[in-house]
C-alpha cells in the first residue's frame, strides 16, 4: 500500500491528546473523509492515544496518508513500550479495564475503523494500528 | 489550560463549551460547576456542546458524573447541541449517556429544565398538602 505521507508524534501526557486529535482531523479532512468518518477516527485515535498514556507509560503516534490510485486513507499506529495486554481477547471486551477507565478504549476504537490490528508482548509493549478509508462507511 | 465560563440566569447554569477540553479542562470544568450549584442553589445546569466536533469516552465520562453530581446536589443536567457526527459515533463507541437528558438546541433545553423544576414544584406542593391532612 503506497504511503503518500507520513508523519509521527510523542504522545507522553493527557494534555498531549488534545494535539492527537488535531493533528488526525487536519489529516482526515486533507484526505476529503467525509465528517462521520472523521469523527470516527479523531474519536478512536483519541482513544488509543489515552490508552497509551494510561497504560503504556506514552508512546507515538505515526500517521500515513494511504493511496493506491483507487482509494484513500488514514492509518494511525500507536506504539508504546510499556508492559504489553496479557489478555489480548479480555483487552478487547467492552466493559474491561484495569485502570479505573470505562473499558470502551481498545474495542471501541475497532468499531470506529475499517481496519483493526493489536499486536503485543508482554513486557516490550502494544502496537495498535487502524485504517479508515474514504468513502468505506 | 483553559478555564470553560460559567453563566447563571435565574435558577439555572449555562455553561457553552467552545474549545477541545484536554483532560484537565475537562475535570475542572466539572469541579466548577459542581461548585457553582452549590453556591448558586442552581436548580438546573444546561451544557451546550454544540461546538464539539469530538466527544470521547473520557469527555462522555465527564458529562454523565457531572449529571450524577448535580442529581446529588438537586439539580437537573441537560446536554444540548450535540452534533449528529458525535452521536453516530458515541453510539458506535459504546457509550449511550445514560442517565443523561438531552435536547436538540440550547432554546428546547431550557423549556425542559423549566418544565422539570415546575414538575417538581408541584410534586413538593402535593407533598406538603399530604402532611397537613
Amino acid at each position: 500500500m503506497p504511503v503518500t505521507k507520513s508523519d509521527s508524534i510523542s504522545v507522553r501526557s493527557a494534555g498531549e491528546v488534545v494535539g492527537v486529535r488535531h493533528l488526525v482531523r487536519r489529516w482526515a479532512v486533507e484526505l476529503g473523509l467525509s465528517l462521520v468518518e472523521q469523527t470516527k477516527i479523531v474519536t478512536a485515535a483519541s482513544e488509543l492515544a489515552r490508552n497509551m498514556i494510561d497504560y503504556g507509560g506514552g508512546g507515538t503516534m505515526t500517521a500515513e496518508a494511504l493511496d493506491d490510485g483507487i482509494r484513500k486513507g488514514l492509518r494511525l499506529i500507536f506504539e508504546d513500550h510499556g508492559p504489553g495486554i496479557p489478555d489480548l481477547q479480555a483487552a478487547l471486551r467492552d466493559g474491561f479495564t484495569t485502570g479505573g477507565g470505562m473499558g470502551l478504549g481498545l474495542g471501541g476504537a475497532k468499531r470506529l475503523s475499517n481496519e483493526f490490528d493489536v499486536k503485543s508482548a508482554p513486557g516490550e509493549g502494544t502496537r495498535v494500528t487502524i485504517v479508515r478509508w474514504k468513502g468505506a462507511s | 489550560m483553559q478555564s470553560i465560563p460559567i453563566l447563571k440566569m435565574g435558577s439555572f447554569l449555562l455553561v457553552s463549551i467552545q474549545v477541545d477540553m484536554d483532560d484537565r479542562t475537562a475535570m475542572s470544568l466539572q469541579d466548577d460547576l459542581t461548585s457553582a450549584i452549590v453556591k448558586h442553589r442552581a436548580k438546573g445546569v444546561l451544557i451546550d456542546i454544540s461546538s464539539l466536533d469530538v466527544v470521547d469516552s473520557f469527555i462522555g465520562r465527564m458529562l454523565a458524573n457531572t449529571a450524577a453530581m448535580a442529581r446529588i446536589l438537586d439539580a437537573d443536567t441537560v446536554v444540548v447541541g450535540m452534533q449528529p457526527s458525535v452521536a453516530i459515533t458515541l453510539v458506535e463507541l459504546g457509550l449511550s449517556l445514560k442517565g443523561v437528558r438531552s435536547a436538540l438546541n440550547v432554546e428546547r433545553g431550557m423549556e425542559l429544565l423549566q418544565s422539570i423544576a415546575r414538575q417538581n414544584l408541584a410534586e413538593a406542593d402535593e407533598a406538603d398538602a399530604g402532611h397537613e391532612k
